[in-house]
């Protein structure tokens, strides 16, 4: 298979400087919008086999990151570049060729699996360019590599269990062997132990496959496990980059900390005292989270 | 009130329904001010369960056995739903996951916490019942009260909404709360001030709560003792530090080591896998016969076949063929 984008010395993914806004109606029945400012000045850099992650709470930027990445949306301001090609405002072609390239596994398999195809069809349908047949031989070959009996191909996405439809994503995902899976949440929705089923065969792919993994998520943890890299984003600008140990053990930014703080390990709550009050923060209700005061 | 008054005794609880046992013989038993995590995964029936205890299953499935609450003469399985209705929201009250659909999206706050206390006749009067929301709010420390009673559900954050359906459900200061994954959808600082706030209200009214979380760090922070649940049956019970240290049985064992992703010494050389329970969780209809964890369990054997029987041993209890054996144990 020939590689439309030329591999390179500089960092695979490169961004720089880049906002998002969007503008927002205030209230219902209110006039007047406000606007939202999603990325404010983000710069940051992935190099190519990097396992990159993005962690930070809801409304932080990582989804809106993620989305302006995959080609979905174009940032207001600034640069992003994959392997050296600027992504913002290309042609249908080329934004067709950066897809394949920057493949993505949503939070919730089960509303970004189409329920009316079967799962082999699923699968299959990003390669529009082979045959039937070639393309129904490659699909039934991921199935294998995401751990799905061959028999998966015949049924549809309601009849597997969340683990299992995620495991479709994946399949679905790396069946146009793209360079960068770009992963939204994509063990936030399942059980314990199915999230760590998932956890290890994303691991294994990104291996096998020598991609480049950008890992979005709320749970440092799992990135700790999962990534080397990690970016830590609160409301829309990085905070911390680093080496994700270095960043979990020694955290820079009070964010960060306070991030830390408020998600101890299993490991950790088990080692503490016994009854060892509740992490306490609550009289510090932050005013910026008050909608209502806008 | 002494401390050890028992607030909620569950005897034999079977939830029944579409021809299959969803929850089976559940026993548990709540003191005031005791905090106990119902953990085990999605499909494990601990949901099942709360709305057993508080007599809002849904259609088509029905409890047997016992449940008796303080304070009320009547057994709550087989109530009515007047008599349920006079219990609910005053003696057992329920917070639940997603705060945005326990909140009536066209009343303002401050009615809607007034209500709680109007309908069980608590506070009579409409001014004296806002006075009174307005004090819940405070205590469940929302900043300017006043105004937040004045706001409607959709101009508050998720983290606020959970505490005003918490400020509801403590309104009547019931016996007992139940919590269905009250955190779960917050973000992780919230959700750290959430918990806080929960057992601090529990501590202060001298209630019992019952918890119920997948996660088992919070389970462990929230809560002194934990029930284990798998295919509709509690498998392992016990102080919840020394049940989750030291796994009885095989099921609690593969969520603690599932749960654990804290990367070993050998890093940063090569990462290490994750232990998982192989398999998944079964549906409603596809449970084993007899032990029904023995379909992903790594010491299953025939005998497992046969339904274990539960087996106490001091605080701790499990039903397993083959229980974990922990080196530090005997």
């Amino acid at each position: 298979m020939t590689d439309p984008l030329e591999r390179t010395e500089a960092p695979l993914i490169d961004v720089r400087a880049v906002c998002r806004t969007y503008s927002r109606s205030r209230l219902p029945l209110r006039r007047g919008t406000r606007t939202v400012h999603a990325l404010r000045d983000l710069t940051m850099s992935v190099p190519e086999g990097e396992r990159f992650g993005v962690v930070g709470e809801s409304g932080c930027g990582k989804s809106t990151l993620l989305r302006l990445l995959s080609g979905l949306e174009a940032p207001s301001s600034g640069s992003i570049r994959v392997a050296g090609r600027e992504i913002a405002g290309g042609s249908p072609r080329q934004m067709r060729l950066l897809r394949q390239q920057m493949q993505v596994v949503f939070q919730d398999p089960r509303s970004s699996l189409d329920p009316r195809m079967r799962v082999r069809d699923i699968i299959a349908e990003p390669l529009l360019e082979h045959s039937r047949a070639a393309a129904r031989s490659m699909a039934g070959e991921m199935l294998e590599a995401v751990g799905l009996p061959p028999s998966a191909g015949d049924r549809y996405p309601h009849q597997f269990s969340g683990g299992e439809r995620q495991r479709i994503s994946i399949a679905r995902a790396l069946v146009s062997r793209p360079r960068v899976l770009l992963a939204d949440e994509p063990v936030s929705a399942l059980d314990v132990s199915v999230r760590a089923q998932i956890l290890n065969l994303l691991a294994d792919v990104v291996e096998r496959y020598d991609l480049t993994l950008v890992f979005v998520s709320h749970d440092l943890s799992v990135v700790r496990w999962i990534c080397d890299t990690v970016a830590v984003m609160n409301r829309g600008q990085l905070v911390e980059i680093g080496p994700v140990e270095r960043v979990y053990r020694a955290p820079q930014a009070n964010y960060t900390q306070a991030l830390i703080a408020a998600s101890p390990s299993l490991r950790s709550v088990l080692a503490a005292g016994p009854d060892d009050p509740v992490a306490r923060s609550s009289d510090d209700a932050d005013p910026e989270d008050l909608e209502v005061f806008r | 009130m002494t401390g050890a008054e028992t607030m909620l005794r569950v005897e034999g609880l079977d939830v029944l329904g579409a021809g299959a046992t969803l929850v089976r013989g559940m026993e548990l038993a709540l003191t005031a001010g005791e905090r106990v995590a119902l953990i085990g995964e999605s499909g494990c029936g601990k949901s099942l369960s709360a709305l057993a205890l508080l007599g809002l299953l849904p259609e088509g499935l029905t409890a047997s056995g016992s449940i008796r609450l303080v304070g009320v003469e009547h057994d709550l399985v087989g109530a009515g739903e007047r008599q349920m209705s006079a219990i609910r929201g005053r003696r057992i009250a329920m917070v639940f996951q997603e705060p945005m659909t326990a909140l009536n999206p066209t009343m303002r706050i401050g009615r809607q916490v007034a209500e709680a206390f109007r309908i069980h006749g608590r506070v009579r009067g409409r001014r004296a019942a806002q006075a009174a929301a307005i004090e819940l709010l405070e205590r469940v420390r929302l900043p300017e009260p006043g105004r937040i009673a004045g706001a409607y559900p959709h101009e508050l954050s998720g983290g606020q909404r959970q505490r005003v359906v918490l400020a509801i459900a403590l309104s009547n200061r019931p016996a007992v709360l139940v919590c269905d994954e009250p955190t779960t959808a917050l973000d992780v600082t919230v959700q750290a001030q959430m918990l806080g706030l929960i057992t601090d209200s529990v501590t202060e009214t001298n209630a019992a709560l019952l918890f119920i979380t997948h996660d088992l760090a919070v389970a462990a922070t929230a809560c002194r003792r934990v029930l284990v649940m798998y295919g509709g049956r509690v498998v392992e019970a016990g102080p919840v530090r020394v049940v989750l240290s030291r796994p009885r049985h095989p099921y609690t064992l593969g969520l603690v080591a599932a749960s654990d992703l804290e990367p070993l010494a050998s890093r940063p050389g090569r990462r290490t896998r994750l232990t998982t329970i192989a398999g998944t969780v079964p549906a409603f209809g596809d449970r084993a016969t007899g032990c029904a964890f023995r379909t992903r369990c790594p010491s299953a054997s025939s005998v497992c076949e046969t339904d274990p029987a539960w087996s106490q041993t001091g605080d701790r209890g499990v039903a397993c063929w083959h229980p974990v054996r922990a080196a530090s144990d005997d």
